[in-house]
């Protein structure tokens, strides 16, 4: 079951919700700049808009929003909530 | 030590957008102090007050989300906190976003400093529903708090009076953040290490250098690389996973203020806020693009018309003032130095005060309002294509305005790289001092295609800047533009005052520091155009005519002869001076009519001639103003200069494709 709700954050559609598995992505100042921003592990995330030319995109997490690149976003996994 | 006894020295953090600015201009009124960081190009800010017998120093650290070494502006936060060692912290905490102020929090509190919270934007937290818990959360972060409403200065003097309460407190408080077993044993181990270090341990505290280390803090690191301890902290760290600890500690920050959180706060159930409301429409997807231009359009609109009568009024003061000079002051040499020198070199500068003045505005406001985010968000995507960062695109724009604002506004680019090919590219920007050479060339030789003519200087302009951007990035500054980590903040009404003070700052800077760099500029060009002594001020004699002279082989490809080439070397002072110098050397002065007849009637101009002027004058090089912001905001002689002949290179490749092309087409 789990499994199956598993993907990145770029694929989310606006209006899901997602739990923060792991953050893969290359670099480390970069990684560490999400970390800072709250994209940690076990954080609730939700899709909020894609920038009206498809990227970036906009989330709410943490009680803010916050905007990343799809290229950044591939690298973070997640597992959709219902 | 009796005399330091009332003095205070305050640092203020914070993350951005939570009011910072709000409350130190609040707080320091008009006795501000702004500059530099040392060494780098990150604003520093500093103010003063008297309180109850006490001076208090207050030191704006600029805006960060954390302590890491992710960008300058955090280095020299935590720097200033190591090393100038300030009484105290207040940390600004945005009421309505505790989670991630928090975080901040947490890393301040292992600097070993005392800190002081202001819970500031209670109002929209309260208006919202959100219920915090003042006593409770002081207790469990074993930090005073006060709370406050900056931009009602509200809570300001019972910060004050906390702080002196502080200042007189010994005792050292705040819980840092316990890291779990294992994390936990690899600090101790390292810190063990370090204090083996004396200049280490006199100068860093020890639990937080250590914690960095495992986070993997390249800044940290070379500063251990270089002391007598760094083979065996370099063994203990290359026995980790770096990236499991890096994670794992970002990761318990986070969870230890999720345990803390619920017990000092309930937050209301979350409705769609009034600012995402906003969003829908701002950011929509069909929306989005043309609400942003209509705005941008307006801005600038706004700009020229409050600039426009502003511009007027100092033109014919310092016309008025050059007149005075030169028939009542004697000698005559003094006269046309102080009149077509000094004044009309002043003039030239403060003509685009208004503009300046006006943009830092509009772009101020447009910060304060949140918009300016939304504005790189909906762009960056465009931007990114030519290898560019979203937050390019605002300076980018103001470039047609005028070039030099545009420049400075490249402030807001975090990434140094991001902010340096920006910084390189606006020159081909056509700032609005450019207009009046095509307006004479394309109006005297294009007759009804002349809107054409002038339109597509401006798009060859923007193609210039796009294509040397990407050429850039091929070469001389390499990589990826920076990633779009960005906070799209909630809208607020912007204030007024902090838009004002925006405004001043950077208008006053702009003249005093460009001031005197374009004062060198037109002083030299006036010696050039005065001497030898007793030719005629710019004429053939003079070294500018014979400057004009030397390049002209170099410009005659490009169909320009003589007086072409004197009136691009006066062009460097200002754009619109070429017009001007033009008209002096055909000998009709200011008279444009008489110089649209004497241009058609002269053999040596054709429209391929005038064709060709107008690219070189769009691209050839930016303006002595331009150019001293260039040099105060990259810090380096190397880019101006190379922005000055990279400049000429294209200019001169553009123009002579276009004329010597044209010629072969038969034009």
């Amino acid at each position: 079951m789990l499994s199956t709700n598993e993907t990145t954050l770029d694929t989310l559609k606006p209006g899901d919700k997602a739990k923060i598995l792991k953050v893969r992505v290359k670099g480390s100042s970069i990684r560490r700049k999400l970390f800072d921003m709250g994209i940690v592990a076990g954080s609730e995330i939700q899709l909020i808009r894609r920038a009206p030319l498809g990227d970036p995109l906009e989330f709410k997490i943490k009680g803010y929003n916050l905007s990343i690149r799809k290229m950044e976003a591939r690298d973070i996994f997640v597992q959709v909530l219902e | 030590m009796l005399e330091d006894n009332n003095k205070i020295k305050v640092a203020l953090a914070g993350n951005p957008n939570v009011g910072k600015t709000t409350l130190f201009n609040a707080i320091t009124g008009s006795k501000q102090h702004v500059g530099n960081w040392p060494g780098v190009t990150v604003e520093k800010k500093s103010g003063f007050t008297k309180y109850k017998g006490y001076d208090i120093e207050i030191v704006d650290l600029p805006g960060t989300y954390s302590l890491t070494a992710y960008s300058m502006d955090e280095i020299v936060s935590r720097n200033f906190i190591i090393e100038e060692k300030p009484d105290m912290v207040i940390q600004i905490v945005d009421a309505s976003n505790l989670e991630r102020n928090l975080y901040l929090t947490t890393q301040l509190m292992e600097l070993e400093t005392k800190i002081i919270l202001a819970l500031n934007m209670c109002d929209l937290a309260t208006e919202r529903g959100d219920k915090i818990y003042l006593n409770k959360m002081e207790e469990m972060l074993a930090t005073p708090i006060v709370k406050t409403v900056a931009s009602q200065e509200k809570g300001i003097n019972h910060l004050l009076d906390k702080v002196i309460e502080e200042r007189n407190n010994d005792q050292h408080h705040g819980h840092e953040i316990g890291y779990g077993d294992e994390i936990e044993e690899k600090i101790f181990e390292i810190e063990k290490i370090l204090a083996n270090d004396t200049e280490i341990t006199e100068k860093y505290p020890l639990r937080w250098m250590s914690i960095r280390l495992l986070e993997g803090d390249e800044n940290i690191k070379d500063k251990v690389n270089k002391s007598s301890v760094a083979s065996k902290i370099n063994d203990v760290l290359d026995s980790i996973d770096q990236e499991e600890y890096e994670a794992d500690i970002a990761d318990k920050r986070y969870s230890t203020i999720n345990i803390i959180f619920p017990q000092i706060c309930t937050r209301a159930n979350q409705v769609l806020t009034k600012s995402d409301m906003i969003d829908r429409v701002l950011t929509n997807k069909y929306l989005g693009i043309p609400i942003f231009l209509s705005l941008m359009w307006g801005a600038f609109e706004l700009t020229f018309a409050f600039a426009t009568p502003f511009m007027d009024m100092i033109e014919i003061a310092f016309t008025w003032l050059a007149g005075m000079v030169s028939t009542n002051l004697q000698p005559a040499w003094l006269a046309s130095l102080v009149g077509d020198g000094i004044i009309a070199g002043v003039g030239s500068v403060l003509i685009f005060v208004p503009n300046i003045f006006i943009l830092f505005f509009l772009l101020s406001l447009l910060e304060g309002s949140g918009y300016l985010a939304r504005a790189a968000f909906i762009m960056d995507r465009l931007m990114y294509k030519i290898g560019m960062h979203g937050k390019s695109f605002i300076p980018m724009l103001m470039g047609f305005g005028c070039n030099v604002p545009a420049i400075m506004a490249a402030r807001s680019i975090e990434d140094d790289r991001d902010r340096l090919i920006t910084i390189l590219v606006v020159p081909f920007v056509s700032c609005g001092a450019r207009l009046p050479i095509y307006i004479l060339f394309a109006g005297t030789f294009f007759g009804r295609q002349a809107g054409t003519v002038i339109f597509a200087m401006y798009v060859l302009g923007i193609l210039v800047a796009v294509a040397s951007a990407k050429l850039f990035r091929l070469t001389v500054i390499k990589g990826k533009p920076a990633p779009f980590i960005m906070e799209l903040p909630p809208y607020r009404v912007p204030k007024l005052k902090s838009a004002l003070i925006h405004m001043w700052d950077n208008g006053a800077m702009y003249i005093k520091k460009a001031g005197t760099i374009i004062l060198l500029g037109v002083t030299i060009i006036w010696i050039l155009a005065s001497f030898p002594w007793g030719v005629e001020y710019g004429s053939e004699s003079s070294y500018v005519g014979i400057i004009g002279h030397l390049f002209e082989p170099f410009l005659r490809p490009l169909g320009f002869d003589w007086r072409i080439s004197v009136a691009l070397v006066f062009g460097f002072v200002a754009k619109e001076i070429v017009v001007g110098s033009i008209g002096v050397l055909f000998g009709v002065g200011d008279n444009q009519e008489a110089l649209s007849q004497s241009l058609l009637a002269d053999p040596g101009i054709t429209p391929l001639n005038s064709m060709s002027l107008m690219v070189f004058s769009l691209l050839y090089m930016p303006c002595v103003a331009a150019m001293s912001v260039i040099k105060k905001e990259t810090g380096s002689w190397k880019w101006t200069i190379f922005a000055i002949l990279y400049g000429v290179a294209v200019a001169w490749i553009m123009a002579f494709v276009v004329y010597q092309g044209g010629k072969l087409l038969g034009y």
